[in-house]
């Protein structure tokens, strides 16, 4: 894997300045400036949101052109899409659109059940999910130039993301101890290749950024997930199924920017009105969870 | 001890780059961690959201005192945005003690993003410099008292303004960069 191409740099570039920030899942251009003013580093431009997904059920596709470039329109921050797991005539349309970065999410119905998108050959930057650290090396040596947690995408339930994230920490660390035969063995456990086994090892960190999403619902989630080891959170049917999407907006935003600082966490946390209802996601089936799709 | 403005962005990329350049480095979030600071960083990042978050932590009056009592700064990116006098596309405030006005996402969307080979002036003795340009501001209008230390193509993309060094691409990005490099020279001659 060359890191240190122009075109991987460019890619992992965008990534880098969306640090810290909150990316949020808006339907439409009035959603989208709602997040602008409320300090989103970027907006993901999608049909409905997660939480109707689940609840009104068919396929869900890549979302209209009119509605994408409606909200490109709309604001000055950069504009990610989704494509389907596989898709990669939607990944090209949404490249020739020009919109920032395109995901690969689980969220919408899959196209290919085996094969992932083949990124290297795309100028567009991909974020891609993932539930382990293998699955996040799978996606880093197809060419994701971000990676996030699935978490569980409109259950407005965190415990997927923490799981996803102390996964993928915990085997962060882990590989850090291992003796270079050793990283053999975890290359063939993990199903990911070794030379990215072996980066990491030596790093201690992924070689691209690396956030978190699915569930997340309140400020105090949104520095859960910084609090373990996130550098971004992306909140989807959170903020548009409260009760006040652009306080809440304004909040989570906050509280990534200060999440070592309880106080601070405190002050975000007040006033916010009703948050979405959620689900328990233990109840879900294994088809109802949209994490178990992505391979 | 230098400061890393880290409300949000590439803070991270600035520390690893002046750690590099044996410049110790903190995270600056609230008013008090300006205090004894030799160098402040305004680093790449959201411009909008840096903006939102200066307001909402009490930072921008504190910002703008400690740079006008001539704290050396390196701002890059959503930096010289926060910094310029004049902000188009769309226009939006700014803390206006660089004078130069800023085209937002000049060179369009991500996909024109690049690393491009910059010209170079006498003031940065350096024989070649690469820009990392994500979504990247052009300088439109340089005013009395900026030197332009390097250009794309007709652009002036590096500037100086007595203790403010700005430029509109990434030099933490860039592998030993000679601009991080002029910025520590500032912050060790002025301490």
């Amino acid at each position: 894997m060359n890191f240190t191409s122009p075109e991987f740099r460019v890619k992992v570039g965008l990534a880098e300045m969306l640090k810290g920030g909150v990316i949020m899942d808006v339907t439409d251009a009035a959603q989208a400036r709602i997040a602008e003013d409320a300090g989103a580093v970027a907006v993901m431009a999608l049909e409905r949101v997660p939480a109707d997904i689940r609840a009104e059920g068919g396929v869900a596709r890549m979302a209209s052109i009119e509605k994408i470039e409606e909200i490109m329109q709309a604001v000055s921050i950069p504009v990610m899409a989704k494509c389907r797991i596989g898709h990669v005539a939607e990944a090209r349309i949404l490249e020739a659109l020009q919109v920032d970065f395109v995901d690969e999410s689980e969220v919408l119905t899959p196209a290919d059940e085996e094969n992932h998108i083949w990124k290297h050959d795309f100028r567009v930057p991909f974020v891609c999910g993932c539930r382990n650290l293998g699955e996040a090396l799978r996606r880093i040596a197809e060419g994701a130039a971000m990676i996030r947690t699935k978490g569980e995408a409109g259950s407005g339930n965190i415990v997927e993301a923490v799981r996803h994230l102390r996964a993928v920490q915990r085997e962060l660390r882990r590989l850090t101890t291992l003796a270079p035969e050793e990283l053999v063995a975890a290359s063939k456990e993990l199903q990911a290749p070794l030379e990215l086994v072996q980066w990491v090892a030596t790093h201690g960190k992924l070689p691209v950024p690396n956030f978190a999403a699915g569930g997340v619902a309140t400020p105090a989630d949104a520095a859960l997930c910084m609090m373990l080891g996130a550098e971004s959170v992306f909140v989807g049917s959170g903020i548009f199924k409260s009760e006040d999407p652009a306080r809440r907006a304004a909040a989570i935003v906050k509280a990534v920017a200060q999440w070592q600082d309880p106080e601070a966490l405190l002050e975000a946390s007040r006033h916010l009105g009703g948050g979405m209802r959620g689900l328990d996601v233990s109840r879900l089936t294994p088809e109802e969870m949209l994490s178990r799709r992505g391979w | 001890m230098v400061g890393v403005l880290a409300l949000q962005g590439d803070f991270s990329a600035h520390r690893q780059a002046l750690a590099e350049r044996g410049l110790v480095s903190c995270e600056v979030r609230k008013p008090q961690h300006l205090e004894g600071l030799t160098g402040l960083v305004l680093p790449g990042g959201e411009s909008t959201t840096m903006l939102k978050l200066l307001d909402a932590f009490g930072l921008q009056q504190p910002l703008v005192e400690a740079i006008t009592a001539g704290l050396p700064v390196l701002a890059t990116c959503a930096g010289i945005i926060l910094l310029a006098e004049e902000v188009r596309h769309p226009s939006q405030p700014s803390l206006g003690l660089l004078r130069v006005a800023v085209e937002r996402n000049a060179y369009g969307r991500q996909l024109a993003s690049t690393v491009a080979q910059l010209q170079v002036t006498d003031e940065l003795p350096t024989p070649s410099l690469e820009g990392v340009f994500i979504r990247a501001p052009r300088v439109v209008r340089v005013g009395e008292g900026v030197k332009v230390l390097a250009t794309r193509g007709e652009d002036p993309v590096l500037v100086r303004q007595g203790a403010i060094l700005a430029a509109t691409f990434h030099p933490e990005l860039s592998p030993a960069s000679p601009v991080v490099a002029l910025f520590a020279d500032m912050v060790r001659r002025k301490s």
